[in-house]
């Protein structure tokens, strides 16, 4: 068979990277639980950044600040709060789950278990969080909190 | 080809046989210790280890013995056509690697890389990949199947999905050299970087001791064999190549654990860098593709714990 190369060779002074269009690799929950973690967390820091801007806002006048609070109080915006607070639970309790994973062996072998409980609270913390906050949004009186 | 697969089939059910026969006589002769018997006992499992011994001629096909064979009337096993879909790359012709089919006839207790010889002695000699021992042992055939790193001589026909196509590729993460080979010089400088060696001072008389609690710290990660498939599962060794990789950190595990050597602190001291553990995310890939079975994303954490408390052997 002369389809192995020889220790002997060289290594490529330029290696040729890998090229595109491979197949997705197909990881388990433990991928899967990173990918979405790095997608909330992402989400999650655009909007702090925002957050940020628009808080400070009350240091330039209250009436500035007051403004684009207002401008916030949409179905839109409102729909976009509970993604909001769905990446932070995720990301919240998949991080507690990744603590867990690199400093308690018990984690570290259950950790399949510990994605689908991080999952199972989640999905129970928005369900009680969801319709409150949906009925708040759509409801007609409109009220700051 | 089917008579030589019926003999398979054939001793396979006396290997059955053998199995359920050779630890009742060895019992009967444990039970009445009687000369007499244990002779009888000899004899009988000296009868039934014979067809044992043929049936370890039909281990080398048939990698899972089937004892409920012996029950069940014996059937050959039936070839069946395999879409086998290879990632080819040849540098001197091809700008982007392509997808090549290839249909092959296969048995399920066959190995993907069975299929790949098939192609290249077959079908088309320019097809490259490596391998060595090919029973899992040497470490030269980790590739990319079915999206998932794999030994493709330990990966078996009859656990893939033979409706549909069987996509075959290089492991991710490597220079693509051709075809199904890459550069794996990467991959053994990080393995070379964390001194893969046992670093001990002063002469022992006779041996260096070790208790078996000992030796059992470090058991799982001794059975590293370096075939590359967990370093190149890692999605941040994809992104991220001067990342040790979990293979790197697995064999820095090995000899941090082990009672008898002395540069534990070297190691940790050479992964506790930007690019040493802490870029672990924990993501499970290598654990799963390990081929051995090793824990390694568990040794990872003992390592980061190690850093944080210090190593408890």
């Amino acid at each position: 068979m002369s389809d192995t190369t020889s220790s002997l060779t060289l290594p490529d002074p330029a290696p040729k990277r890998e090229r595109i269009g491979g197949t997705l690799y197909r990881g388990n929950e433990g991928m899967w639980s990173w990918v979405l973690h790095r997608i909330t967390g992402v989400a999650i820091y655009f909007f702090l950044l925002v957050h940020v801007l628009d808080t400070s806002l009350i240091r330039v006048s209250p009436e500035a600040y007051n403004t684009v609070i207002a401008a916030y109080k949409n179905p839109i915006m409102g729909l976009g709060e509970v993604g909001l607070v769905a990446a932070v639970v995720l990301h919240a309790l998949n991080g507690l789950r990744i603590i867990l994973v690199d400093t308690w062996s018990w984690a570290t072998k259950h950790q399949r278990l510990l994605f689908w409980i991080v999952v199972g609270v989640a999905v129970v913390l928005m369900a009680y969080f969801t319709p409150t906050h949906l009925i708040n949004v759509f409801s007609p009186i409109e009220e700051g909190h | 080809m089917s008579d030589d697969e019926k003999k398979n089939e054939d001793s396979k059910g006396f290997e059955g046989a053998a199995e359920t026969g050779d630890p009742t006589a060895q019992a009967d002769a444990a039970a009445e210790a009687t000369t007499a018997d244990a002779q009888s006992a000899m004899s009988s499992s000296g009868t039934s280890a014979e067809p044992a011994g043929s049936a370890a001629e039909a281990a080398d096909r048939d990698v899972e013995p089937a004892p409920a064979a012996a029950a069940e009337p014996v059937e050959a096993p039936q070839s069946f056509p395999v879409t086998v879909i290879v990632r080819r790359y040849d540098p001197e012709v091809d700008d982007e690697p392509r997808w090549v089919d290839y249909d092959v006839q296969m048995y399920p207790t066959e190995r993907i890389l069975d299929a790949l010889h098939r192609i290249k002695w077959e079908q088309d000699p320019s097809l490259a990949f490596r391998r060595s021992c090919a029973h899992g042992v040497c470490g030269s055939d980790a590739m990319r199947i079915n999206g998932k790193n794999r030994l493709a001589c330990k990966a078996l026909v009859k656990d893939f999905d033979t409706s549909k196509p069987i996509y075959v590729e290089a492991i991710k993460g490597l220079p693509l050299e051709k075809d199904l080979i890459v550069n794996m010089e990467p991959f053994f400088d990080s393995f070379r970087e964390i001194q893969p060696f046992l670093q001990a001072t002063g002469k022992p008389e006779k041996e260096r001791h070790q208790t078996i609690a000992q030796r059992e710290r470090f058991d799982d990660t001794t059975k590293c064999i370096l075939c590359a498939a967990c370093t190149t599962s890692c999605p941040v060794f994809w992104t991220d190549g001067q990342y040790f990789g979990p293979a790197a950190i697995v064999n820095a595990h090995r000899f941090i654990f082990d009672s008898r050597d002395e540069a534990s602190q070297v190691r940790l001291d050479i992964l506790n860098d930007q690019e040493g553990v802490w870029r672990c995310r924990t993501t499970f890939n290598c654990t799963d593709a390990c081929p051995r079975g090793i824990q390694v994303t568990k040794a990872i954490a003992e390592v980061k714990q190690a850093m944080m408390t210090g190593v408890k052997l």
